[in-house]
């Protein structure tokens, strides 16, 4: 039997840390003159939670690779951002060839929500705009396998990213000049910018979480593990798939969403291969198959990249002499390093494709030590959170 | 036996299937009848075609020519078509018209199961999943339902059932166990166990005593019956342990090189010339 803590203890321990965090987040909130960076960093850390989560239940739970989620987070991103920009900003950002009629008289009829609705809207708005592009791309590109998924989804994104800066759209997307002006996370009284994307990420990853462990979510594994066998047992393989591909695009989506209210202005070269890279990233430094290990991971390559590691881009001088190799963009040499090194010794991820659990986290220290002495001649096992 | 055949149900029965690869016929005119309630071996050397057979049944692949019916309705009829009208080389091109394709899922929906001559389990989930999976099929909830978790009492009864079943199976104390970690024996019942939860009328098993030795093949037998009974299924079986097929099957199809070359009850097979031809060579 696998040794863990009673339902009752890991509840009260969830229940716990899910109170402390909100009032950490509550906390921090409150004291973004001094901790601007931190809060930042911790907002992109979980806007990208979702998207990697996203990933992780195409990747890691259906078996389906595929590279398309820069494209499904700029569909999120633009409709997110049309749809939100203050009626009174949009001809100032549209300065170029304004905004089409229909639209602006849409977000018109729009204003009289208030802003909280508003944004929820958008982001739902921007999730099944991205679930109906999956549901059409879906159709003919997920009967093909592996690599080539992956290659076809790769060309929608760049397709996506192409047709949303393209001049036909001006109208309606700005073309090349983008978008400004979106507004951040805020409840209306200059609080939020924490409590909002950790809601939105909450509700997402558990919804995720919710399907996972249903039935569907089970077929969905079975389709990694065998896809043959799965068809046999009576999963019908392209209606799996194909769901697992709209939901898993509907969640990027609102990701993307979340990013453009983070970042305020997007514009179109945002959302290039780059991004879907560093999804792919958290995704597998966290463990292909593990939820927990997708957040973990979001959290710690955007701490890694965006912070921690800033020292190595400042160039350094003691005593008259000059560091060598600390300057601009030294930060990605080492953080590429760490990557290479996560990769070698944790080869499944931090955390494999097993979850974080209470008892393997409050254990862990023990074991390790334990491990360490030549007595125990069992190998230690591969992930931190192992169970 | 004809009289007792007469009344019963035809639960299988495939006409002049045919299946051609290229210039390979895999299989070639097998016309043969599965009754209800039978137990029916298809046997013949290796390469003879009787997992392409098993692949045409169940749909993974489309018959060239011929057609398959189950409990008297079509799940797969084909005649030559395009390139293939040209390479055919059989007969009765034009005795079939339609063209019916069933794709695997559908007709495990029909209540057929089967299982791999090379074990195909879902390795890295545990005992219990596999079987659990298997019952997805029969899901009522859909996925907003199902997400939700709003299906509790189905999802309650699907887990009772796996683990009912893995009680007969004999695997209960294992089902958190890794189905990969299960030795060999186990993983083909296990297997079994699988094709029973997506709630079969026609069970085929292709090759399940194999790499097994003399006394796991004894246990297989007994077991196999004992499903059959407790299930009411019907189970069409390609095997080449011959203790296995003699001792346990009503009637034997023997095909070699994808023609069927005989018919009948194991003690016909058993003094047949053509199959013993087939099996030994022909003395010169």
């Amino acid at each position: 039997m696998k040794k863990d803590f009673s339902k009752a203890t890991r509840l009260i321990l969830s229940l716990m840390a899910m109170v402390g965090i909100f009032f950490l987040l509550f906390w921090l909130e409150g004291q973004k003159s001094q901790y601007g960076m931190l809060i930042s960093v911790m907002q992109k850390g979980v806007i990208l939670s979702i998207a990697a989560v996203s990933m992780n239940l195409l990747t890691g739970f259906t078996g389906l690779f595929s590279l398309g989620q820069a494209g499904f987070m700029a569909i999120g991103a633009y409709v997110t951002g049309i749809l939100t920009i203050p009626v009174d900003r949009v001809d100032s950002v549209y300065y170029v060839n304004g905004m089409s009629e229909g639209l602006k008289s849409f977000k018109e009829t729009l204003a009289v929500l208030p802003s909280p609705v508003l944004v929820a809207l958008a982001l739902i708005a921007g999730g099944l705009v991205a679930a109906i592009f999956a549901g059409l791309v879906g159709i003919p590109v997920l009967r093909l396998k592996s690599d080539y998924l992956a290659i076809a989804t790769l060309g929608f994104a760049e397709i996506i990213r192409a047709v949303i800066a393209s001049p036909q759209l001006d109208k309606i997307t700005n073309g090349s000049y983008g978008i400004k002006a979106i507004p951040g996370f805020d409840l209306g009284n200059g609080r939020g910018m924490l409590l909002i994307p950790f809601g939105v990420a909450f509700l997402c990853i558990g919804l995720i979480v919710l399907l996972i462990k249903s039935s569907y979510g089970r077929a969905f594994k079975a389709i990694r593990e065998d896809d043959i066998a799965a068809e046999a047992m009576g999963i019908g393989l392209f209606k799996h798939k194909q769901l697992s591909f709209i939901i898993s695009s509907f969640f990027t989506a609102i990701s993307g969403g979340l990013l453009a209210m983070f970042m305020r202005s997007i514009e179109s070269r945002a959302f290039q291969i780059i991004l879907t890279y560093d999804i792919l990233l958290i995704v597998v430094i966290g463990g292909i198959g593990s939820i927990t290990g997708s957040v973990v991971g979001a959290f710690l390559v955007t701490f890694a990249k965006e912070w921690w590691l800033r020292f190595f881009d400042t160039p350094l001088t003691i005593n008259g002499v000059q560091i060598p190799l600390l300057r601009q963009g030294f930060r990605m040499v080492v953080f590429s390093v760490l990557l290479m090194a996560i990769v070698l010794f944790y080869r499944k991820g931090l955390l494999g494709n097993t979850e974080f659990s209470w008892y393997g986290f409050l254990t862990w220290p023990s074991r390790f030590f334990k491990r360490k002495k030549p007595v125990s001649a069992t190998p230690g096992e591969g992930g931190a959170g192992d169970e | 036996m004809n009289k007792q055949e007469a009344n019963r149900k035809i639960v299988l029965q495939t006409e002049d299937l045919t299946m051609q690869f290229g210039g390979v016929v895999a299989v070639d005119h097998l016309t043969a009848s599965v009754y209800e309630g039978e137990i029916v071996a298809l046997i013949g050397p290796n390469g003879a075609g009787k997992t392409t057979a098993f692949n045409v049944i169940t749909g993974v692949y489309t018959p060239t020519n011929g057609r398959v019916r189950l409990f008297g309705d079509v799940i797969a009829e084909n005649k030559p078509r395009g390139k293939m009208k040209e390479l055919y080389k059989g007969e009765d091109a034009d005795a079939y018209s339609n063209r019916i394709v069933l794709k695997p899922h559908q007709i495990t929906k029909l209540r057929v199961a089967r299982t791999f001559q090379n074990i195909r389990l879902f390795k890295a989930l545990s005992v219990f999943e596999n079987v659990l999976i298997a019952h997805h099929t029969n899901l009522k909830a859909g996925v907003l339902r199902a997400a939700f978790h709003l299906n509790g009492h189905e999802e309650k009864m699907m887990a009772e059932r796996s683990m009912e079943l893995l009680r007969i199976v004999g695997l209960d104390h294992l089902a958190d166990e890794i189905s990969n970690n299960l030795p060999y024996g186990m993983q083909r019942r296990l297997e079994i166990a699988r094709a029973l939860a997506t709630e079969p009328k026609l069970l085929l098993l292709d090759e399940p005593a194999a790499g097994m030795n003399p006394q796991e093949t004894l246990d297989l037998m007994d077991f196999i019956g004992e499903i059959k009974d407790q299930f009411k299924l019907t189970i069409f079986m390609i095997e080449h342990h011959m203790n296995l097929v003699m001792g346990i099957s009503d009637r034997i199809y023997v095909i070699d090189f994808g023609k069927q070359i005989a018919v009948g009850t194991p003690a016909e097979i058993q003094n047949n010339e053509a199959v013993i031809n087939a099996y030994l060579g022909v003395a010169e």
